[in-house]
């Protein structure tokens, strides 16, 4: 059991007992994106900090998700294949994107904890 | 930024009803309600959707020379457009290329009613001004008037709960009617590939008629997300996109658009901007035409995205894509280069760098379920 960790980006991450880290979007991205039709996910590969892994349609647009921290892509969430619907109704559980091993797992510590990710959505609805 | 943008007499009301308000020709539109883009579409081919399409121009033009003025600025028949009729147009320019598309109604007594595109609205009342502003009085509605579309199986069926006659209507008529006491002009016709109806109604009157419209169980209101995937489907061209000032109504494989009468061997063969063009594309072909395409993954391809061949050379570009969820796939068009217009072709989208697998395909992708009598 780990919290979660967040980035500006509006992505979630999860530390889990293996030491890899899933990675999926926040309720409050799915929502904004609206209904989810189709999710490039990533190859099981490295990737820099930053690189667009994935991609996320909705019906009117195309989203880039992207490497939260560097690291090795170890597993996708191949049920998005055909139900990338579970994006929107399951955004932190089903809807999982991929999970990575991070080259460096303390960098995970250091992105935005609940409270801070929960600041940063109120700043923006404010703004 | 938003205090510039213009609001239709249903703002209000798209805010109760909890739109996502985003920008679009200079309005601030509901793009969804709560019920979110898939839903509203499949709503509307299932049920009844209401959109708001206020911010499109309608122009009253009134004069016994209207009917023949007007065709001088574009390709189809307007002389004998019959009374309570509706008949699809474009305005060409003197290359040939759509300066906007619009509807035209002949209400009767000299008097045309025209529907043109929210962005070119007022680009299109100069363009009408400029050209045959002697010939005929021409009497802009845009603050007056609203305009709703009820479109959707079940449309016939809330609307003549309101006036028993629109269900004598058949496809593209269009008549006055009164609705909750208001003058009201009814189309029986729409951008969805539905059955349907597009309402103008006076501003004042529109909330009332577009609430009393809601409270029927079959209604719900849809915003533009969906209207753009369900005229996608429908194989129906969005201004701007899939045409423009570069393109010709050949080119945007809009001939059958073009009224036999007013065709190169027709009785009054052009006559019309850019006729000399459109004739010879008509007669030795085009270099370049729209076609239907549909991606052979799941993958939505958008416009913009390059058409390439076998071989990796580009072929095309996508004009509009997205997806369709009564389809349950991606749908798109694009203009191609000629040789590959057949339908069945095999080209690829480049979408990310990768390519998409796509076949040319006729349109529309969901059959169309006009109301034909």
């Amino acid at each position: 059991m780990s919290e979660l960790r967040f980035t500006e980006d509006h992505e979630w991450l999860r530390v889990e007992a293996d030491g890899s880290v899933t990675v999926g979007i926040t309720a409050y991205a799915q929502n904004a994106l609206g209904d989810v039709v189709y999710v490039q996910l990533p190859e099981l590969q490295q990737y820099d900090k930053g690189a667009e892994a994935s991609t996320v349609e909705s019906v009117k647009a195309a989203s880039g998700v992207y490497m939260p921290l560097a690291g090795e892509v170890v597993a996708v969430n191949e049920g998005l294949n055909d139900n990338p619907e579970l994006v929107n109704e399951d955004p932190l559980g089903e809807g999982w994107f991929f999970r990575f091993k991070p080259a460096d797992m303390s960098e995970v510590h250091a992105l935005l904890d609940q409270d801070a990710y929960d600041r940063l959505l109120k700043a923006n609805d404010d703004a | 930024m938003s205090e510039t943008l213009h609001k239709t007499p249903l703002h209000a009301l798209h805010l109760e009803l909890g739109a996502r308000m985003v920008p679009f020709a200079g309005y601030d539109m509901p793009v969804q309600y709560p019920l979110g883009v898939l839903k509203e579409h499949l709503h509307t081919r299932e049920q009844a959707g209401l959109f708001d399409v206020s911010h499109m121009g309608q122009i009253i033009l009134r004069g016994n020379d209207a009917a023949k003025a007007l065709e001088t600025l574009v390709p189809v028949d307007i002389i004998d457009l019959p009374v309570g009729m509706q008949r699809y147009a474009m305005f060409t320019n003197a290359e040939g290329g759509i300066l906007d598309d619009l509807m035209v109604a002949n209400l009767g007594d000299d008097t045309l009613f025209l529907v043109v595109n929210a962005a070119c609205k007022e680009q299109d009342l100069a363009h009408l001004r400029q050209h045959i502003g002697s010939r005929c009085e021409i009497q802009p509605l845009f603050e007056e008037r609203a305009l709703l579309a009820l479109q959707g199986p079940a449309a016939v069926k809330v609307l003549e709960r309101l006036a028993p006659a629109v269900a004598k209507m058949t496809f593209m008529q269009f008549q006055p009617v009164q609705l909750l006491g208001a003058d009201c002009y009814v189309s029986r016709s729409g951008y969805t590939g539905e059955d349907g109806f597009e309402i103008s109604v006076p501003a004042d009157k529109a909330e009332a008629l577009a609430r009393r419209l809601l409270a029927e169980p079959e209604v719900q209101p849809i915003g533009l997300g969906a209207r753009d995937s369900l005229r996608l489907e429908a194989g129906l061209c969005l201004y701007g996109h899939d045409m423009d000032t570069t393109t010709t109504p050949i080119e945007a494989s809009l001939l059958w658009a073009i009224s036999k009468v007013r065709r190169a061997d027709g009785a009054r063969a052009g006559g019309f901007p850019g006729a000399d063009t459109v004739f010879a594309q008509q007669q030795s072909g085009v270099a370049r035409k729209r076609v239907g395409l549909l991606p052979q993954e799941r993958t939505p391809v958008r416009e913009g995205a390059q058409i390439v061949d076998a071989t990796g050379k580009v072929v095309g570009e996508v004009c509009s894509g997205g997806f369709g969820p009564t389809l349950g796939a991606p749908v798109t068009m694009g203009y191609v280069d000629n040789e590959h217009t057949t339908l069945d072709t095999a080209l690829f989208a480049m979408v990310r760098g990768k390519q998409v697998a796509m076949k040319v395909s006729k349109m529309p992708f969901v059959a169309q379920r006009y109301y034909r009598g």
